[in-house]
């Protein structure tokens, strides 16, 4: 059943070619343009031919930044660290309290149930800039502005509602009659939990998980707000980028490259989770 | 001391009343089939049995003790689903394993008893495979194997035969028997399926509107239904009807049957006069016989398994169904007949409770 004729195939290939070209593009570039000078960059017109430099990534490295005007300390090397921490403990912290959550919200009914769940939903369409100004005072009165402990708090708002959701319509997709033969079968609730609901839901699991770390990840205003250097994530950090003396292109884009490495590769891990968990509902017995 | 009991049983979801007030006793190793229409609650009355979900009010009493703070797990109860429910990401074999692994049982009791109840159900082979490998025949065996693996006191079968295809079914409803009966279990059995219900119970309880419209043996119920819904729902081609009004005759009664006049068995004096519905089975009817009957013309000549039906229009219009064994000469369609019935194959309901009138 072949209908397509040889043109179709051109057509197709062309535009393919087109997206994957439009989309890429950008990335590509910017991966050249870690290998050059802020010179080379800014040559007009611009070139593909350069001579490839790893100063970039040395200066990201060691944290010495030359520019025109003199050699300034950057924090690359603290602000990447700073992002892996706070990523992995909220969405760590998320999984722990959004998983049991939405087991709740899948197979019980109790009272204000949706209203609760519509409430943490509403967390992600609040606009974060309408609750950062209550939130840093808040904060200071607590004495958590400028804390991981704080940070990885507030991150709870991208994380949980989105682990709570997807993880949820994973449950309610299991048949409860699994479940219910599983208790039948002589075990209690916990371990019914423990072995049927959350193995079955795995898939899920990764995807939201996946989800939430991207979303953590590429976080800003947060940590813009709510902590100092020390704490800041990449995000954050690359705003050092721009000195008295210009824009550093060439570090910019190497520490993005840099930045998107560690996404990158759990993207690529965890792809065929993550396909599964953007098409909800995708575990059939 | 009866092994199950349900006492005033009753499951309602708010405002909806599934079932209301029901009541059954079963003895110890007793094959019970709980018959019905879909959406009469018979699943529903297996998962309160199972504990799985919590009764409105009543009890469920399983060997003398009242199951109502007790959760499923302690219960003794095997269950087979009628959508198999099997662990998707365990094997048949760790499935079949699962209540026996629930008990602590000895790696060697384990074996044993996954092999004891694999041989039985003839899956043997299949053991290492996931269920979304094996077939619809072959998920329900193990379903079943992994209700009986832990030798449960009580037995909850929830139309295991609905989701496999027609021979498997034919086979199975001849295996189950000796197998529910091995198993020495008290066995809930739901179906919608009369042939299986016929030929598995011990006793049918036939559950509609909420109640057990009756509650006897296979035998009984098909020869002295408790209203005409049960006598509609056992029986292929299914029972003849027709509007009567009883007349005096002597100390009894008689109906004018489109121009056959036919004496009533059994007490119905007192509803001489009044307009009841009488129903007689199609195989009770015989053709062409020396004996007087209804003047009838062949309309349609079907043939169903071993048997022929036959629709038959009665000079005053009535329809009915004759079905006669193979071995009886066949009529014509379009030509007339005399269908003869006896008094003893009459039933008698009541018109407006369905209710049955006669002993």
């Amino acid at each position: 059943m072949d209908h397509t004729s040889t043109l179709e195939k051109i057509i197709r290939g062309v535009l393919l070619t087109l997206v994957v070209i439009f989309f890429m593009f950008p990335i590509f570039w910017i991966f050249l343009m870690s290998f050059q000078t802020n010179e080379s960059i800014l040559r007009i017109p611009p070139s593909l031919a350069f001579t490839p430099t790893f100063d970039n990534y040395f200066a990201l490295v060691t944290g010495e930044m030359r520019t025109a005007a003199g050699s300034l300390k950057i924090e690359f090397m603290r602000n990447l660290w700073n992002s892996v921490l706070l990523s992995t403990i909220s969405v760590a912290l998320s999984l722990v309290l959004g998983i049991p959550a939405a087991y709740a919200f899948a197979r019980f009914k109790f009272k204000l149930g949706e209203d609760i769940a519509f409430t943490l939903l509403s967390f992600r369409f609040a606009p974060p800039l309408l609750v950062l100004l209550p939130l840093s005072l808040y904060f200071k009165t607590l004495g958590l502005t400028n804390t991981y402990i704080g940070l990885i708090w507030v991150y709870q708002l991208i994380c949980l509602p989105l682990i709570l959701w997807i993880v949820r319509g994973y449950f309610e997709d299991l048949s409860p009659d699994i479940e219910h033969a599983h208790r039948i079968a002589g075990y209690g609730w916990f371990a019914t939990f423990w072995k049927i609901a959350l193995p079955l839901a795995r898939p899920g699991i990764a995807a939201a998980g996946l989800l939430a770390f991207i979303f953590a990840w590429n976080n800003f205003v947060f940590a813009l707000v709510l902590a100092s250097a020390d704490k800041q994530p990449v995000t954050v950090g690359a705003l050092a980028f721009v000195t008295a003396s210009g824009i550093q292109y060439g570090q910019i884009a190497a520490a993005i490259v840099l930045s998107v490495l560690p996404t990158f590769v759990l993207a690529l891990f965890a792809q065929r989770y993550l396909v599964e968990g953007l098409s909800l509902g995708a575990v059939k017995g | 001391m009866s092994q199950l009991s349900l006492r005033n049983l009753s499951k309602s979801y708010g405002a909806f009343t599934v079932f209301d007030g029901l009541n059954l006793e079963a003895d110890a190793g007793e094959i019970i089939v709980v018959f019905g229409g879909s959406g009469t609650g018979k699943t529903i009355l297996l998962r309160l049995i199972a504990g799985v979900e919590d009764q409105t009010s009543g009890t469920v009493e399983l060997n003398g003790e009242d199951m109502t703070d007790v959760p499923p797990e302690r219960r003794n109860v095997g269950m087979a689903f009628q959508n198999f429910a099997l662990f998707p990401h365990m094997s048949a074999r760790e499935n079949i394993a699962a209540p026996l692994r629930a008990k602590s049982a000895s790696e060697s009791a384990l074996n044993a008893g996954i092999d004891r109840v694999s041989k039985l159900l003839k899956i043997d082979r299949v053991l290492g495979h996931a269920p979304r490998e094996l077939s619809n025949g072959q998920k329900q065996r193990t379903s079943l194997a992994r209700a009986l693996a832990a030798e449960p006191k009580f037995l909850l079968l929830d139309d295991p035969l609905r989701n496999v295809d027609a021979k498997l079914r034919y086979e199975m409803r001849l295996e189950l028997p000796r197998l529910l009966r091995q198993s020495g279990a008290t066995v809930l059995y739901v179906t919608q399926d009369y042939k299986e219900a016929m030929a598995l119970a011990d006793r049918i309880a036939v559950l509609q509107g909420g109640k057990f419209v009756q509650v006897a043996t296979p035998q009984d119920i098909y020869e002295k239904p408790a209203t005409l819904q049960v006598a509609r729902l056992f029986g292929d081609p299914v029972i003849n009807t027709l509007d009567v009004t009883l007349q005096a005759q002597g100390k009894g009664a008689a109906a004018d049957v489109a121009g056959y006049k036919i004496s009533i068995p059994g007490n119905v004096q007192s509803h001489v006069s009044k307009t009841v519905v009488l129903a007689m089975r199609p195989d009770a009817v015989t053709l062409n016989t020396s004996k007087s009957g209804v003047k009838a013309t062949v309309m349609a000549i079907t043939p169903l398994n071993e048997r022929t039906v036959l629709l038959l229009q009665a000079e005053n219009g009535w329809e009915f169904l004759a079905s006669l064994s193979a071995a009886a000469e066949t009529p014509k369609a379009g030509s007339t007949v005399t269908a003869h019935f006896e008094s003893s194959d009459i039933h008698l309901f009541d018109k407006e409770t369905g209710e049955r009138l006669h002993g």
